[in-house]
């Protein structure tokens, strides 16, 4: 981990409030995957995922496991106590979410750039999808 | 319906403090509403409109209205689409006026944010839970100033955008706000200074940042045969223009702004073009900000805002676009961390004639005022008035 020079303090990331309606999103996460809506109509995925399709009137939504694979839409490296990375990464299916890049050198860090997904525990032991450069 | 020349702006007033340690939110909102009555000479027994946002304590207008003894009212507006509610505000009082909702509508900010200490830009905050975004962006250190820096990322990214381009944005108000007695940072500064500067959220320094500052400010909109018999120069309302833009479903683009939206519905409105205008407020948190409002706003090309701002071509007197002649938020003042109401305050002094001589713009008969609201990052609301001198 020698790369890691401008991230050798890992940040705790505050942990989420889930609501009746993201409990399942949250508890995915507990298993390793990163739910995404998905209409039962037209295909259309979103994100955040939520019960009412943002796009369509039609269809219902259902949540679906995200590959996992993605790239750097933008980052901004916050100069805190403790830096991190924060980015909108581009996934394969389509949604761009926000989320941390981790475990990764700062400044090698680049938009487009390919990234996998990983979970980080949160302060309450809640695992957070947040991404890291892929191979 | 359209809501050209329905209303003017006969009073506007910015308060002097930039710190107000000893001042409750309540009495600022009271002193500037004071101030613009003042400055439009006019009471507040003229009052029968109010507006305010999500600034003013209390719910909505109420506690404000009592506060402040309004008891006249007939209308009341409380909408919030953050720092640009200012210039809905005036949109909304001008559209109320022209239906014989009221003939004065009073329109305060205040906040003192630099009192009360608030790491505004840099602090993560968690918000209300109920918020349906809280819970996918708090865990991940989402800040004010983080947000706008992805924005300039993806503009750098996207169209070669430079630090030094955005620096001359600072670089411009700061030329400004030399001539401000009441702006907090009157240095002028270079554009190695700002790059020198220390990284808050990359690309974005310290200097790219607007300042922290207690204060407030207030408009007074009224009838046009109100603002005709007061015996002062009249600026009309000639167009506005609103809009949202929000993360649409994970569709994101920061590319652009909602003055994408919000700045041709005001130029169609006016019957202008951005070529007309003299003079412009534009909204600057940041100075990518900035740039991203100028280039959706039609004053150059998008993409091309970074070689627009560079040279001095915003400073008044030497270049094609003078604006935010007050120093703007980068220099003069920010309060409540809501930079809309400033802008409007210094378009109308400028279509007076009454901004510094050393900024006036000569024979300034046509300004664009706009402000953003909330985040370029995620959700925003943007506000566009095209305001004229008759």
């Amino acid at each position: 981990m020698t790369a890691m020079s401008d991230s050798i303090a890992q940040r705790v990331p505050p942990s989420p409030t889930p609501d009746p309606s993201t409990r399942p999103f949250w508890e995915a996460a507990k298993q390793g995957r990163l739910l995404i809506g998905r209409n039962t109509a037209t295909g259309a995925f979103h994100y955040p995922p939520r019960p009412v399709d943002p796009f369509d009137d039609e269809g219902e939504v259902e949540l679906v496991p995200a590959s996992g694979r993605g790239t750097i839409y933008t980052f901004s490296i916050m100069r805190a106590k403790t830096p991190y990375a924060i980015a909108y990464v581009e996934l394969e299916e389509g949604p761009r979410i926000m989320t941390n890049i981790v475990d990764c050198d700062f400044a090698t860090l680049k938009v487009g750039q390919p990234v996998r997904l990983v979970f980080v525990k949160s302060e309450d032991g809640q695992p957070i999808p947040m991404f890291t450069p892929a191979g | 319906m359209s809501i050209r020349g329905k209303a003017c702006i006969a009073g506007a007033y910015e308060h002097p403090t930039r710190k107000a340690g000893d001042k409750s939110t309540a009495q600022l909102h009271a002193e500037v509403a004071l101030g613009a009555l003042r400055d439009a000479g006019l009471t507040r027994a003229d009052v029968d409109g109010y507006f305010c946002a999500g600034d003013a304590p209390g719910m909505g207008p109420l506690s404000m209205a009592d506060y402040l003894g309004l008891d006249r009212l007939r209308h009341v507006d409380s909408t919030d689409i953050g720092g640009s509610s200012y210039l809905a505000h005036v949109a909304h009082a001008a559209g109320a006026i022209a239906l014989g909702r009221c003939d004065v509508a009073l329109i305060t900010l205040a906040g003192r944010p630099r009192s009360e200490g608030q790491a505004t830009g840099t602090a993560p905050r968690a918000g209300n839970p109920a918020q349906p975004d809280v819970q996918f962006e708090y865990p991940y250190g989402a800040a004010i100033a983080n947000m706008y820096a992805m924005c300039a990322r993806r503009h750098m990214h996207e169209y070669g955008t430079t630090s030094e381009q955005l620096a001359w944005i600072k670089v411009a108000a700061s030329h400004h706000a030399q001539h401000n007695e009441h702006a907090m940072l009157r240095n002028v500064v270079t554009v190695e200074e700002v790059l020198a500067s220390p990284l808050v959220a990359d690309p974005l320094h310290r200097l790219d940042c607007c300042v922290i500052s207690d204060g407030g400010g207030a408009l007074v909109v009224v009838r046009p045969e109100i603002a005709r018999s007061l015996g002062r120069p009249v600026v009309s309302v000639r167009g506005a223009g609103e809009a949202v833009k929000h993360q649409m479903g994970g569709r994101l683009d920061l590319t652009y702004t909602g003055a994408r939206s919000s700045g041709p519905r005001a130029f169609e409105e006016a019957g202008v073009t951005p070529a007309d205008i003299k003079y412009a407020s534009i909204y600057d948190s940041f100075t990518i900000t900035m740039l991203m409002q100028l280039e959706d706003l039609g004053f150059c090309e998008k993409g091309r805002g970074g070689a627009f701002v560079a040279d001095g071509n915003l400073i008044s007197g030497i270049g094609r676009l003078p604006f935010n002649t007050d120093g703007g938020g980068l220099c003069n003042n920010h309060p409540a961390n809501r930079g809309g109401i400033t802008k409007v305050i210094e378009a109308v002094r400028q279509l007076r004639g009454e901004a510094h001589p050393a900024v006036q713009v000569p024979n300034c008969d046509l300004a664009l005022a706009h402000g953003t609201g909330g985040s370029l990052g995620t959700r925003h609301g943007s506000a566009t008035l095209v305001l004229e001198r008759e």
